[in-house]
């Protein structure tokens, strides 16, 4: 029974962020064009864009090479697997124990390495001009999500999200400036990762600051779809991540009934509500750096994990 | 001691190295100088709560001096001073964010390392205390080292100072006396420091300390 009661709490998992991701993308693009006083698409417009790119032919470059047509499904894949191993709304994966906080972020590193890739294979100048952003971006923000990675598992003793989740709910916790600077470090790298804007603007096309955009300017309909679906995906996987590790309350434990669970859903959907409204008011009074920023920006996250790293060491029980 | 009053002081003097680490990371020279009013403002906190944690009354005292005289006094005179100068909008070159950075870390990893070995059977909060002001003194000097501005270089040794008051605040017991004299000697360095940051800007027309060292060159 245990098994799959597990196995289904698991499927149930995949399904929810697979199901939520745009809906989180609609609510952020609302709320931005709301602030910036327009009226904004529905919330629902995503999905319709899925689903009407799912219905369009695909065009293709003349010398795109097997390996354009088959990195969408292996981004998404990458990318679906590693917002799976993340606690939403209850803890005690059926796959925790396999993959941790560092398969995560290899999951993550490997998606990348694939679009960065799609992006040079027809050879536009475009998609090579993206790649080598994203590439130099992803150089600064592994390091420093690693060093998150590594506080948090000298704090908690283990990579895994369900105990790390665990850990911060107990009372040994107390106030600690490494959580502090993990935290900050940790957003810094999230809005680096999903081209937000002091990046990258996920809104514009054909701008020649632009990451993201650039490297799937190629893809026409299924492909284009799949591609942004991942992206939504990433965007939600992220604030899961936060949440999960920075404000657990809330998260159902190893076992536990089916009221335990609900509390779980509506408390994870007020995180998402709650952190989609701060990106947006974030996203709104922020301007957009220049890339050439960009690397100052990331070197003072990994400035963060590094030192949130090294102050562990002085902290009350830090090497325990 | 009990666990929150410890992760109090952790805090607060984390926040200090952190500070440091801001300092390092400025180049516009106003900004330079309200992080560094925070960096005292900090600072007195944690004297603030080492005065309750240790219940010495006289610490206070020494949180209200480093409030009033490098929060509030020393801030407010230095932007005085920039803009007399005219280089209130100046942005400084200097060595780099990057290799800078990592060269604090450094020095950071390196205090840590010396002050837990050192000081094994210490006090634990003293042990931290001490462990995180050398890495602030440190700081200090890596910026004096890496800076070109006389100005940095002020704020650099007046940083450096803080982590000094920090060290004496964790080691229980400094004397009110000595506390006030340091204070003191510190507010005349500084009235000092004012005088030549003028004196240097009417000879070379900068305060550029390159601009010293070419001097030197043409006089040998």
């Amino acid at each position: 029974m245990g098994v799959i009661r597990d196995l289904s709490v698991q499927g149930l998992q995949m399904m929810l962020v697979l199901a939520l991701a745009p809906l989180l993308t609609g609510w952020v693009r609302r709320l931005k064009a709301r602030l910036l006083r327009r009226r904004g698409p529905p919330l629902l417009q995503p999905y319709r864009d899925l689903w009407r790119l799912m219905r369009k032919e695909v065009v293709l470059a003349h010398n795109a090479s097997w390996l354009f047509r088959v990195a969408p499904y292996l981004i998404f894949a990458a990318t679906w697997v590693a917002a799976a191993l993340i606690p939403t709304f209850a803890t005690g994966l059926l796959f925790s124990w396999s993959a941790d906080l560092i398969a995560i972020t290899a999951l993550l590193g490997s998606a990348r390495f694939f679009l960065a890739l799609a992006g040079m294979d027809v050879g536009t100048s475009f998609g090579g001009i993206g790649s080598s952003r994203e590439v130099m971006i992803a150089s600064l923000a592994e390091p420093a999500m690693i060093m998150i990675v590594f506080s948090l598992a000298l704090l908690a003793h283990s990579t895994q999200l369900s105990t790390v989740a665990g850990f911060m709910l107990s009372s040994n916790v107390g106030l600690r400036v490494t959580l502090a600077m993990a935290l900050v470090a940790l957003l810094m790298v999230a809005v680096a990762e999903n081209g937000r804007i002091p990046i990258d603007n996920p809104a514009t096309h054909l701008e020649l600051t632009m990451v993201h955009e650039a490297m799937v300017l190629e893809y026409s309909g299924r492909h284009l779809a799949v591609l942004e679906l991942a992206s939504f995906l990433k965007l939600l996987l992220y604030i899961s991540l936060i949440a999960c590790v920075f404000v657990p309350w809330g998260l159902a434990p190893v076992g536990s009934g089916l009221a335990a669970a609900g509390i779980g859903l509506v408390a994870y959907l007020g995180k998402l509500v709650v952190a989609g409204a701060m990106l947006a008011i974030f996203e709104t009074s922020m301007a957009k750096m220049r890339v050439f920023r960009a690397p100052q920006y990331l070197g003072a996250a990994l400035m963060l994990g590094l030192l949130g790293a090294l102050l562990l060491f002085v902290s009350r029980g830090g090497l325990r | 001691m009990t666990g929150l009053s410890f992760d109090v002081a952790h805090l607060l003097a984390g926040g200090l190295v952190l500070m440091s680490f801001t300092l390092l990371y400025q180049d516009r020279l106003s900004a330079l100088i309200n992080v560094y009013a925070v960096h005292a403002l900090v600072l007195s906190m944690a004297v603030a709560w080492q005065a309750f944690v240790q219940q010495a009354p006289h610490l206070y005292v020494t949180a209200v001096i480093a409030l009033a005289f490098k929060a509030l006094i020393i801030p407010v005179s230095l932007h005085r001073i920039i803009r007399r100068l005219g280089i209130h909008r100046e942005i400084e070159t200097m060595v780099g964010v990057g290799p800078t950075m990592l060269a604090g870390i450094g020095l950071v990893a390196l205090s840590m390392v010396v002050m837990l070995r050192v000081t094994e059977d210490a006090d634990r909060l003293a042990r931290e205390d001490l462990a995180f002001a050398l890495s602030v003194v440190l700081l200090g000097l890596l910026m004096m080292v890496t800076r070109r501005n006389a100005l940095s270089l002020i704020i650099g040794f007046m940083s450096l100072e803080n982590g000094l008051v920090l060290a004496a605040a964790g080691a229980k017991g400094m004397p009110l006396v000595v506390e006030i004299s340091v204070a003191f000697s510190v507010l005349i360095a500084f009235i000092v420091i004012g005088v030549f940051l003028f004196r240097i800007r009417e000879r070379f027309e900068t305060i550029d300390v390159a601009a010293l060292d070419r001097f030197r060159e043409a006089r040998e």
